[in-house]
């Protein structure tokens, strides 16, 4: 043991300057690799950002981000696309497989959550079974019976296969994701609320919802970026190009010219990204709290 | 204000477990009634029947002239506060105290006036835009009181509302929550108050009457000292007070002066037992309070020879454990009466008051020694 008391003052200013001294290092060591590996995850997308700017020729003639003579000529061509639609037309279409998706996941989720999580009625326990089940189940199996079922309804190049099943709480990872939120909710104030006089509905709107909020945004964040990201859904089930959402158009650049223009290709994956990361960023202290509640609590 | 009557009402969850073994119990109008019990008693089980967020699986809920068994909470005329006050976190103070009256569509400007008095009356006009995260334990509990107030109910249930308190702050809000009852039945509008709590002080200190509860069953209904004095049987005798009343196995001798004999020591109680327990005799149970049980010196007359095990320097008292044979005996003596060369492991008398004397039934722990009282 050290008598702290017998150290003479100089000696321990000088203890704890080493000690700040070693601090500063280590987090300078650690800061350093931390950004070093961060700058090698982040620089594809850095490369493409910049790439964006620069013309067909220059492109693989340069390793370097940064564009010798920036131009946005990408971005121009890029937009009109090859087709009678302008890329803003995709984004359009896009949005209207998202819209109704995202909505309609977070309504029909938080109402089967709540039914879960909250009541008691015959055959719970099957049923929750059955949806974890299908969690579990790899989304190849159900492609074709899917399909076919999607074939017999006469849904085949339209919207609705799209984001149907999901409106319908088909996802049965963002019903069990609400489900352990709300398990982590005390049920005091739900029965606080039916004690001022809320029916299961009132209580559900005025009191779950809000507490469920980071829940319910980061399952909106979450089915808003996959569905941006889906290309296969879309490739499966569209097969007009007026009716085609951006994961499609983009390939549609790769497949019509025969000399790639990459430049177009990058240019509109940048725009691409847009949506997605602007929603991230709004609503990213939600999704944190909403993810990091779920799962360590739940 | 409406009175509340149980009647035979009994729970039974779906597994089998019975919690609640048809109890009956009558609350007057602008009655303060406790429900007080050991955990799992099924006193919360009780209250949270009456409000309905349990259901009942047998007998009736009177509330005023209207069975309630089969209304929901909002329809019941209760209001109710939680023990963990259950405000909505995501509303301010002011909403969380007019919600209930937002749902019953009140007009606005009535909303206005019960907020403003209700928070008058609780001293929380300043706490008004707060969100309830932003408010100390003390200060929820009273947004929880108003919350239940403002709806002006039938009956008000209190779930033990002070459990999560401190010390100091539990004892001012008991006395809040008194004065506040007192408050209403002398302007006319008494409340009718049924309170949970598993704290004796509680409920000696609040309770117009008090309904002790184990396992499912009551125990015994009345007023605090009734209760403490004349306790119906050994559980309710050991439950209330503190220290614990002492409770050992004995045989009695009965006639003019019984004789009571314990572990091969005897004593006569001259006084204050015979004319209350005729009849009686063979192996019971002697319950005598701390406070009542005289700390006399070793081999005294009339008194049990036990040896000191444990001394507890109270300030004001001395509790002094001492243990004759297996059977362990608590004495409360005031520190001045107390005589202070007296060691642990020392032989000491002890002389229970005879008219304090309680004996239970060996077998189903009755109260055999207040029939004739």
């Amino acid at each position: 043991m050290v008598d702290l008391t017998q150290t003479p003052p100089n000696t321990s200013d000088a203890l704890q300057r080493k000690l700040k001294r070693r601090a500063k290092i280590s987090a300078t060591i650690r800061y350093s690799v931390l950004a070093l590996i961060g700058l090698i995850m982040v620089y594809p997308l850095i490369w493409m950002i910049g790439a964006s700017f620069k013309t067909n020729a220059e492109m693989f003639s340069s390793p370097s981000f940064w564009p010798k003579e920036p131009t946005l000529q990408g971005y121009i061509d890029g937009w009109k696309t090859s087709t009678p639609y302008t890329f803003g037309h995709f984004f359009l279409n896009s949005l209207w497989i998202i819209i109704p998706k995202v909505i309609g996941t977070a309504i029909s989720c938080t109402l089967v959550a709540y039914g879960f999580a909250r009541f008691e009625f015959p055959g719970k326990n099957f049923l929750f079974a059955t949806v974890i089940a299908t969690l579990l189940l790899p989304n190849v199996v159900t492609r074709i019976p899917q399909y076919l079922l999607f074939r017999d309804i006469g849904w085949l190049d339209s919207f609705l296969p799209l984001w149907v099943p999901s409106a319908l709480a088909g996802d049965a990872f963002f019903v069990f994701m609400i489900i352990q939120f709300l398990r982590a909710i005390p049920r005091d104030m739900e029965e606080a609320a039916r004690v001022d006089g809320a029916n299961t509905l009132q209580t559900l709107i005025y009191i779950v919802v809000p507490l469920l909020a980071p829940a319910i945004i980061s399952v909106c964040l979450f089915q808003f970026m996959w569905t941006m990201n889906d290309f296969l859904g879309p490739l499966i089930y569209i097969s007009s190009v007026d009716k085609y959402p951006v994961s499609l158009a983009l390939k549609l650049s790769i497949d019509t010219t025969e000399a790639f223009a990459w430049n177009q290709i990058l240019a509109m994956s940048v725009l691409t990204l847009i949506p997605s990361l602007t929603v991230f960023f709004l609503a990213q202290k939600y999704f944190i709290e909403g993810i990091s509640t779920g799962g360590v609590k739940g | 204000m409406a009175e509340l009557h149980l009647k035979s009402v009994e729970k039974t969850y779906g597994n089998g477990f019975k919690a609640v073994h048809g109890i009956d119990l009558s609350v007057k109008e602008g009655e303060f009634m406790v429900l007080v019990g050991p955990s799992g008693c099924a006193k919360s089980t009780t209250l949270r029947m009456i409000a309905g967020l349990e259901t009942t699986t047998g007998g009736e809920i009177h509330i005023g002239d209207k069975v309630v068994n089969d209304l929901v909470p909002g329809k019941r005329g209760i209001a109710m506060v939680f023990q963990n006050y259950a405000l909505y976190p995501h509303m301010k103070v002011h909403r969380n105290l007019s919600f209930g009256l937002k749902l019953k569509r009140e007009p606005k400007d009535k909303i206005e006036r019960a907020t403003a008095e209700v928070s008058g009356v609780l001293q929380i006009e300043e706490l008004l835009d707060r969100l309830p995260k932003q408010l100390s334990g003390g200060q929820a509990q009273r947004v929880a009181l108003g919350r239940a107030l403002i709806k002006q109910p039938e009956v008000f249930l209190f779930d033990e509302p002070l459990s999560n308190l401190d010390a100091k702050l539990r004892a001012s809000m008991r006395v809040r929550i008194t004065d506040l009852h007192k408050r209403l039945r002398a302007e006319g509008r008494p409340a009718t108050v049924v309170y949970v709590t598993h704290d004796q002080v509680e409920a000696m200190t609040m309770g117009d009457r008090i309904c002790v509860m184990k396992d499912g069953h009551i125990m015994q209904v009345a007023d605090p000292q009734t209760l403490y004095q004349r306790p119906a049987n050994a559980f309710v005798a050991g439950f209330i007070g503190m220290p614990e009343m002492n409770l050992v196995p004995a045989e009695l001798t009965p006639g003019a002066a019984p004789v009571l004999t314990l572990h091969g020591q005897s004593i006569t109680i001259a006084d204050g037992l015979a004319s209350r327990i005729s009849g009686v005799q063979g192996a019971v149970t002697l319950g005598i309070r701390p406070q009542q049980l005289e700390v006399v010196a070793a081999q005294s007359d009339n008194a049990l020879t036990a040896e000191i095990t444990n001394l507890e320097f109270m300030g004001h008292e001395v509790n002094l454990h001492a243990r004759i044979g297996d059977a362990d005996f608590v004495a409360v003596v005031p520190s001045e009466r107390f005589d202070t060369t007296l060691q642990r492991g020392d032989p000491v008398g002890l002389k229970p008051i005879g008219s304090h004397i309680h004996l239970f039934d060996a077998q189903n722990g009755s109260n055999i020694s207040i029939a004739a009282d």
